[in-house]
């Protein structure tokens, strides 16, 4: 990509329209988001069940009386929209409530502690995945029929046609059993606490090395395709044709010529995966008992915690807004044609 | 070299018997067949002139035009500039910078992402020419195409024959010797079409390239250039000076794609142009045998259809390969 144009006025002027154009943005969102925490709050409500059921109808011992009393204490017996209400007047200072589990710690709190788990596997599986799909598309798209480019586009097939709780039960008997060589499951080792700091950071490392490397096999495959075709795109251009004519070397003409204008659409992919960073698969994590957000979010629905889902499904939102509003930046700032529709506004 | 005439001091660019042919395969599994797009073609382009090539759509007008600049290479012959078999495009070809080309689609034909001026710099800096003397150098050259100060815009911030003015800017930085000119005003309104195809013309005065001029235009074509070929079907069938092919063709084809010129005054009006012959151009796989015409031509006889029509030189620089001519 072209470095990020931050020096002369005229493109100083250029971020003032952007930042002007986000805050316009972002106002909609909030707009958009209130209406997702309607909707939702009213859906979940709606759905059979309660929080109070496992304390309650699934114990022998517990009477009506007590029912009414954790419904009481949960605030669950008041009129649906006092209900709202009180949710998103505390959400406006930040305050998530309490989860209605046994536990009834802060929403907010629960999810955080899970929060740098599944983000920091799903950044780490996102990024390997670009730093292999990008050269790959690349290299099949410019050698486009030969012999690398069709094996890459078989093992790609494979790649679509593999159910990603196959490939990690196949790499847990592989590695973890026959060979030995990494952990099958958990975060952490027993002595975890005795390691040194360098020593901790491979324990963990160990540990995800497979659940990253099911999560990179599985956006490899249609990451490198979508990279492949947008390169073939821009590759088939008459600009190419005439890059040559002037001179410039092949190395140069991907570079200069096609990379940038092939990146662009793969903006807008990655804006829309932001979400996904915290989606978290519940199979994965459960496979490789792992402690990440979407074994939090699935207890969750599980037990009808109702704060405990509202809490996830804001955090979703905010990070898919806020995925669309970056994708847009980074669009504005990269591609001319966005910049000028801009400056004319 | 049949009948091409010999120059003195020999053509700039010369092809040889050039052809070039593509592998396609039908479907997924489907077998191999070669696509003869250019058949033994052999044409020269002296210093300074301007050589058109007219033919319909999917003859191998473009494919042509790639051979001739080095972005293709031939299957078979030899493309020479200067005498020197021509090597394939690219960096350390001692070529670069000597053949350049202006497209026919003004909106893939310039990279969304580079001002004006950084695409007609680009040349430059392919051949090392310090940046101040690259900026300064395109501002003049995008002065001379008309377009003085807009050099800090986008493509997408001009219209199609400001775009076409930029490619040609693009063209000429480097004082090409021969400009390859594929339908540089097919896709033009026909007002901009003139004001393009004067540019070129004045451009060629300033700066003395040759063009090697394609379009599927006879009009276009007789407006630019002294001496045309006429090609069907991934052959040459005619060549000839313009005022020889205007007052009267030797090629049946010729005749028709000439019959079918609108005249000066519908033209203006920006009128479609008629279909130019009877059927559709047969698919270079699998040409017609004897002379490729002669499903479409209405003076075919018997030996048409067994025979491919020789070369037969009619005056000096002018030749048709039809055996009735
Ligand atoms: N890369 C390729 N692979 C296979 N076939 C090709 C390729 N390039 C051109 N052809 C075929 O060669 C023939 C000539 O194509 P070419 O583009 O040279 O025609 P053209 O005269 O320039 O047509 P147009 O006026 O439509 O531009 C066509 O039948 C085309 O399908
Ligand atoms: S050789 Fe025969 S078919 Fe071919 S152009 Fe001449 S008359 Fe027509
Ligand atoms: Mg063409």
């Amino acid at each position: 990509m072209s470095p990020l144009p931050f020096l002369t006025p005229r493109r100083r002027s250029r971020l003032a329209g952007i930042a002007l154009n986000v805050a316009g943005k972002t106002l909609w969102m909030l707009l958009v988001l209130w209406g997702i925490t309607l909707i939702s709050f009213w859906v979940i409500h709606l759905a059979p069940g309660s929080p109070t059921d496992l304390e309650t109808t699934l114990n022998p011992l517990a009477g009506e009386a007590a029912r009414q009393r954790l419904e009481a204490l949960y605030g669950l017996d008041r009129p649906l929209y006092v209900q709202y209400w009180d949710w998103l007047t505390r959400l406006l200072h930040f305050d998530f409530g309490n989860s209605m589990s046994a536990d009834a710690r802060p929403v907010l709190t629960k999810i955080l502690e899970r929060l740098p788990l599944t983000v920091g596997m799903n950044v780490t599986a996102l990024v390997l995945t670009l730093l292999i799909a990008i050269p790959v598309g690349i290299l099949s798209a410019s050698r486009q029929n030969s012999l690398l480019d069709r094996t890459v586009t078989v093992l790609v097939f494979l790649g679509f046609a593999m159910p990603s709780f196959w490939l990690a039960l196949l790499l847990m008997m592989f590695f973890g059993i026959d060979l030995q060589w990494l952990p099958i499951s958990g975060l952490t080792s027993m002595d975890y606490a005795s390691l040194s700091p360098w020593g901790k950071f491979c324990d963990l490392a160990r540990h995800l090395a497979l659940p990253i490397l099911v999560y990179t096999v599985g956006g490899l495959a249609g990451m490198s395709r979508y990279m492949r075709a947008c390169m073939l795109e821009v590759l088939r251009q008459d600009y190419i044709l005439t890059a040559r004519a002037k001179g410039l070397s092949p190395g140069a003409i991907i570079w200069r010529h096609a990379l940038p204008n092939a990146l662009l659409p793969v903006i807008t992919l990655l804006g829309l995966s932001v979400p996904g960073l915290i989606g978290g698969s519940v199979i994965i994590e459960s496979i490789f008992a792992l402690p990440g957000l979407g074994q939090l979010f699935y207890t969750a629905v599980m037990a009808r915690d109702y704060t405990m889902i509202m809490g996830n499904l804001v955090l979703g939102a905010v990070l898919t807004l806020a995925g669309n509003v970056l994708a847009d930046v980074c669009y504005g700032l990269a591609d001319p044609r966005i910049r000028s529709a801009r400056e004319k506004n | 070299m049949p009948g091409g005439v010999a120059k003195p001091e020999g053509p700039l660019l010369a092809l040889k018997d050039v052809s070039r042919a593509f592998g396609v395969r039908r479907g997924w599994l489907g077998e191999q067949r070669r696509l003869i797009a250019v058949d033994r073609v052999s044409l020269d382009v002296s210093a300074g002139e301007s050589l058109g090539l007219v033919g319909e759509s999917g003859c191998g007008k473009s494919t042509l035009g790639r051979l001739a600049c080095g972005l293709l290479a031939p299957s078979s012959g030899q493309v020479l500039l200067e005498g020197r078999a021509l090597p394939l495009a690219g960096a350390r070809s001692w070529a670069a910078g000597r053949i350049q080309m202006v497209f026919q689609d003004p909106f893939s034909s310039l990279n969304p992402r580079m001002s004006a001026r950084a695409a007609v710099a680009e040349p430059l800096a392919a051949q090392g020419v310090p940046r101040a003397e690259q900026r300064r150098r395109a501002e003049e050259m995008l002065a001379t195409v008309g377009l003085d100060g807009l050099g800090g815009r986008y493509p997408h911030e001009f219209s199609g024959g400001q775009r076409q003015r930029i490619a040609v800017a693009r063209a000429l930085i480097t004082r090409p010797e021969v400009v390859i000119c594929d339908e540089p005003v097919s896709a033009l309104d026909a007002s901009v079409q003139a004001q393009v195809l004067n540019l070129l013309r004045d451009a060629q005065e300033r700066f003395g390239p040759a063009y090697l001029f394609i379009s599927h235009d006879l009009a276009v074509v007789g407006f630019m250039c002294r001496r045309i070929l006429v090609m069907y079907l991934g052959q040459i069938v005619e060549e000839a000076a313009r005022e020889q092919l205007f007052a009267g063709a030797a090629h049946p084809y010729s005749q028709a794609l000439l019959a079918s010129m609108p005249t000066g005054a519908s033209r203006k009006e920006g009128e479609l142009l008629p279909p130019p012959l009877e059927g559709e151009l047969p698919s270079p796989l699998n040409p017609p045998p004897g002379c490729r015409f002669h499903p479409r031509c209405p003076k075919a006889v018997g030996i048409c259809r067994r025979e491919p029509p020789a070369w037969k030189e009619l005056a000096p620089g002018w030749r048709a390969r039809c055996h009735l001519a």
